[in-house]
């Protein structure tokens, strides 16, 4: 078995382009998966650790002020584990350097020591001293912006008193993954702060001592969360309390979850997508190399090889190609993760990064590869031994071709002797040609729904922020809901009044305006849309664009794997007659023209198939993702149709260059005397 | 339809090792019905080297293709020795095959992928007593050439590792396709050399098939096709020496 062994070696080499471009459209389909499932994994896990190992809060509270003695009886609630009373106060801040007003939040901190709950991440320096009233722990995500380091100092203004304070550290925290000040999508390091000092300071600072306005409950394991909040509002209802909530209500958390879900939607849909493309396409592709070898397994069989021993030759060469396809996917896709997880770090600030690569993962990817390659391989090795070997040693048979009515149409009569060829082929072998059609057109679907997702971003954007404004349509992004001023009014209990306001400002004036509104110490916060917008678009760009990017990579590579391999299999199929025709007397464009024209066929009648499953393909993904908080549009535009038929063809016309180059060197003899 | 004629004088009593009678064999190419071989009544003897002369279409590779258990008879008696060929399974064709029965064919078949010494390996390496890949290559003239591809070897040199493979395993049957018909008359005759120096010196059964009746001239026994039967067989006293065939 030796020999065969080294067969196998050599066949791959021999048949190193075709098996390069399935090990390519492996690499994709296990790149995918596990470049979705690792992103995915890799963020949701870093969530968990962190959240655990700081003892995030399960419950918030915050009310206008209350006795800290009342804190202690909360504990006695059923469910509660631990309960942290703390003082939050607003503030501004001003740095050296900077004239752009700064807002903060001030959360106080058990004098000199972590909280029970939502305890800091230091990644520098340490927390205020017992003792001190002029130390600040300061977020990193600020810090970084303007190059903080323990031992600078700021300006703080709380409640109206200015204090020069002193950065002891810079720390994490699990409540602020996610830092955005109230009311804004998109994080602005630079304009907006978290700080943490001594309780005994803040609460001097903002009229607080021996009280708290803002509480963080953990609960039991099994306890009831609806009830322990119920509990709380009806304890806390005196103090001003705006409702306990749970920790899904928190803007950072929430953002961060979703966004996880999103991704783990994705992990779910795109790979899926791409893996049964790859699985067909490999079935196919597979199947028509081993068909093939058919006068190769006629020889084996005629030294006396069982069927179980030439499959398992051919077992194993599929074995090595799926495998070379699976490693690089593997590794690729553990890659691209990282990257991916990277952009998402800047954003989201976690201590570190979870990443891990899990076993099943890795079967899961393989296996799907495996069994799809060995489906297309078996059933065609099966094919080749149930002949004779005799049988499969003469050249095939003149196949059957029959005067169908195409023969009697206009188009046949007009028709060179050539193009007929090809029309026969065609109609001759409608399965494989269909099988080609359909292959190539689902690598036209992959390229379809990698460009919609980079276009329906563009144009949720879009939406928000330049139509949404208007007030008048649908809101693809955020949670917000719109209602008559008096109604709300009335729901909430409160006279005529407003929270927030949209001014349409004379550009000219808009510096000045933005400043002055700045300064007011009543204005919670101060946006300007176009700044939004950017930093949204900013961030759309780098993280869901980037995934978007790495499918259209991966989908324009499929579908010049699969281009290429049809019409390398075209031309082995067809070197004999090719040569013939040669012979004969055609010209070298003539003879081009009967393979050319057949994958140029195929290729246009695959574009409507890539159409019809990039747009099914497209809803898919649309449907999946449409959450609370992002709705990506569904909108097909000309543009993708072009983009998908425009691949197609880029990706045809360099196989058929490729096998342009082929058929220059075919060795007409060599064809015309090898026996098949 | 022509009887089985008896041994003749000089061979003394001989084993008969192939034994075939009424087989038939009908096929479809394309959409045509092709009957190969319309009642074939045979023997072949041990030891003998024979020739089976018919023009194309006379049905003389697909005879030879049944006695090699490479196609089966749609009709009629096929025996190996003891061995029934007519009926027997695919997996029992296969052991037939492997044990028994080395093929040359007229477009040598080697794989192109391996050198000639894998080539005779590949053979080797599933058979029960077989020679080393050297000394078959070494029988027929090529020990120079072994770590050669098929590529890299002119077409008589391809035809010599493909009996060079077939012998290797030391089969009790060498049945040779054409085994000239793609090579020029000196290297056809060289061949032929080697087949019969295979033939004399192992004591193998070599039947070889072809339209070139100058070969009947080195034969045991020359035995003509014509459309699908036995047309004739005649028996050479004197076996001539390849070497002195000319075409």
């Amino acid at each position: 078995m030796r020999t065969l062994h080294l067969k196998v070696l050599r066949d791959l080499a021999r048949l190193r382009g075709q098996a390069a471009a399935i090990a390519l459209v492996i690499a994709s389909g296990v790149l995918t998966l596990v470049f979705s499932v690792m992103g995915h994994d890799a963020l949701s896990l870093t969530q968990e650790r962190f959240y655990a190992e700081r003892h995030f809060a399960d419950v918030f509270a915050e009310v206008n002020r209350a006795p800290r003695r009342i804190a202690d009886p909360l504990r006695e609630i059923p469910g509660v584990a631990e309960v942290e009373p703390r003082v939050r106060a607003p503030a501004r801040l001003e740095l050296d350097g900077f004239d752009d007003p700064i807002r903060g939040q001030v959360l106080s901190l058990p004098d000199g020591r972590q909280p029970a709950l939502n305890q800091l991440h230091l990644r520098e320096g340490r927390l205020p001293e017992r003792a001190r009233s002029d130390e600040v722990v300061v977020s990193d995500g600020f810090a970084e912006a303007h190059g903080l380091v323990a031992g600078d100092t700021l300006r703080l203004i709380i409640g109206g008193r200015l204090v020069e304070v002193r950065v002891s550290g810079i720390a994490l925290s699990p409540e602020f993954v996610y830092q955005v000040s109230p009311g804004h999508l998109m994080p602005d390091y630079e304009r907006y702060a978290i700080l943490w000092m001594n309780e005994s300071a803040l609460a001097a600072a903002w009229g607080m001592e021996g009280a708290f306005n803002s509480l963080s409950v953990s609960l039991q394991r099994d306890a009831d969360r609806a009830a322990v909040i119920d509990a709380l509002d009806v304890a806390l209802a005196r103090y001003g309390s705006t409702g306990a909530h749970g920790r899904d209500e928190l803007f950072s958390h929430e953002f961060v979850t979703l966004e996880i879900q999103q991704l783990g939607i994705m992990a779910v849909v795109v790979p899926a997508i791409f893996l049964l493309v790859s699985a067909f396409l490999l079935h196919v592709v597979m199947g028509r190399i081993i068909r093939g070898q058919r006068d190769q397994i006629a020889i084996l069989k005629a030294f006396g090889y069982g069927n179980l021993a030439i499959a398992w030759h051919y077992v194993l060469l599929t074995t090595l190609i799926v495998l070379t396809g699976s490693v690089a996917g593997i590794a690729l896709g553990a890659w691209t993760a990282h990257a991916l997880v990277d952009l998402y770090m800047e954003y989201f600030r976690f201590p570190e990064l979870n990443f891990r690569l899990q076993g099943w993962l890795v079967l899961l990817a393989v296996g799907v590869a495996m069994v799809a390659a060995l489906l297309g391989t078996l059933q065609a090795v099966w094919q080749a031994v149930r002949m004779q070997p005799a049988e499969a040693m003469r050249p095939p048979a003149p196949e059957r071709f029959r005067r169908g009515w195409l023969e009697g149409s206009a188009l046949m009569r007009g028709l060179g002797q050539s193009s007929r060829i090809i029309l026969r082929n065609l109609a001759r072998h409608r399965l494989k040609a269909l099988a080609s059609v359909i292959g190539i057109g689902l690598s036209g679907g992959l390229l379809l729904i990698g460009a919609y997702q980079l276009q329906a971003v563009g144009h949720m954007i879009d939406q928000q922020y330049r139509v949404t404004l208007q007030m008048d349509v649908d809101e693809p992004m955020g949670t917000g809901a719109y209602i008559r001023r008096d109604a709300l009014h009335r729901l909430k209990g409160e006279g005529p009044a407003v929270t927030g306001a949209w001014l349409l400002v004379d550009s000219e004036y808009e510096d000045a305006l933005y400043a002055s509104l700045s300064e007011q110490p009543e204005v919670a916060s101060v946006e300007r849309v176009r700044e939004a917008e950017a930093n949204v678009r900013e961030y759309m760009e780098e993280t869901v664009l980037a995934f978007a990017a790495v499918f259209v990579l991966l989908a324009g590579s499929i579908a010049f794997a699969v281009t290429y391999n049809n019409a390398r299999i075209a031309y082995a199929e067809r070197e004999r007659e090719l040569a013939t025709l040669e012979v004969l007397g055609y010209s070298r464009a003539q003879v081009s023209w009967v393979l050319l024209g057949e994958i140029a066929l195929v290729s246009l009648a695959a574009i409507p198939v890539a159409w019809a499953s990039g747009t099914g393909f497209a809803w898919l993904l649309n449907q999946a993702l449409t959450l609370e908080f992002v709705r990506l549009p569904f909108i097909i535009t000309p543009q993708l149709y072009g983009f998908a038929a425009l691949g197609i063809i880029v990706a045809s016309t360099l196989s058929g260059l490729l096998i342009l180059r082929r058929l220059r060197g075919l060795d007409r003899v060599q064809a015309l005397k090898a026996a098949e | 339809m022509n009887a089985i004629p008896a041994p003749a004088a000089g061979f003394g009593r001989r084993e008969v090792i192939f034994h075939a009678s009424g087989v038939t064999r009908v096929y479809l190419m394309g959409e045509v019905t092709i009957r190969a071989l319309r009642g074939v009544d045979l023997e072949v003897y041990a030891g003998e080297l024979v020739v089976m002369l018919g023009a194309s279409g006379s049905g003389k590779s697909t005879l030879l293709n049944i006695m090699g258990g490479l196609d089966t008879a749609s009709e009629g008696e096929v025996r190996y020795r003891d061995q029934d060929l007519a009926q027997a399974s695919e997996r029992t064709l296969t052991a037939f095959r492997r044990d028994h029965v080395g093929f040359v064919f007229q477009f040598y078949n080697l794989i192109a992928s391996l050198t000639a010494r894998e080539n005779v390996a590949i053979v080797t390496e599933i058979s029960r007593d077989p020679m080393p890949p050297e000394e078959a290559l070494a029988l027929v003239g090529l020990e120079d050439r072994m770590d050669h591809f098929p590529s890299q070897l002119s077409g008589g040199e391809q035809q010599r590792v493909a009996i060079a493979r077939a012998i290797a395993k030391q089969p009790a049957v060498l049945l040779c396709d054409e085994p000239t018909g793609a090579l020029d008359s000196q290297t056809g005759i060289r061949v032929l050399e080697v087949l019969a120096h295979i033939n004399e010196r192992l004591n193998t059964t070599v039947a070889i098939i072809t339209h070139n009746a100058v070969i009947g001239e080195m034969a045991d026994r020359v035995i003509h096709l014509r459309d699908g039967r036995v047309d004739s067989i005649e028996e050479n006293p004197q076996r001539a020496d390849p070497a002195t065939l000319r075409w």
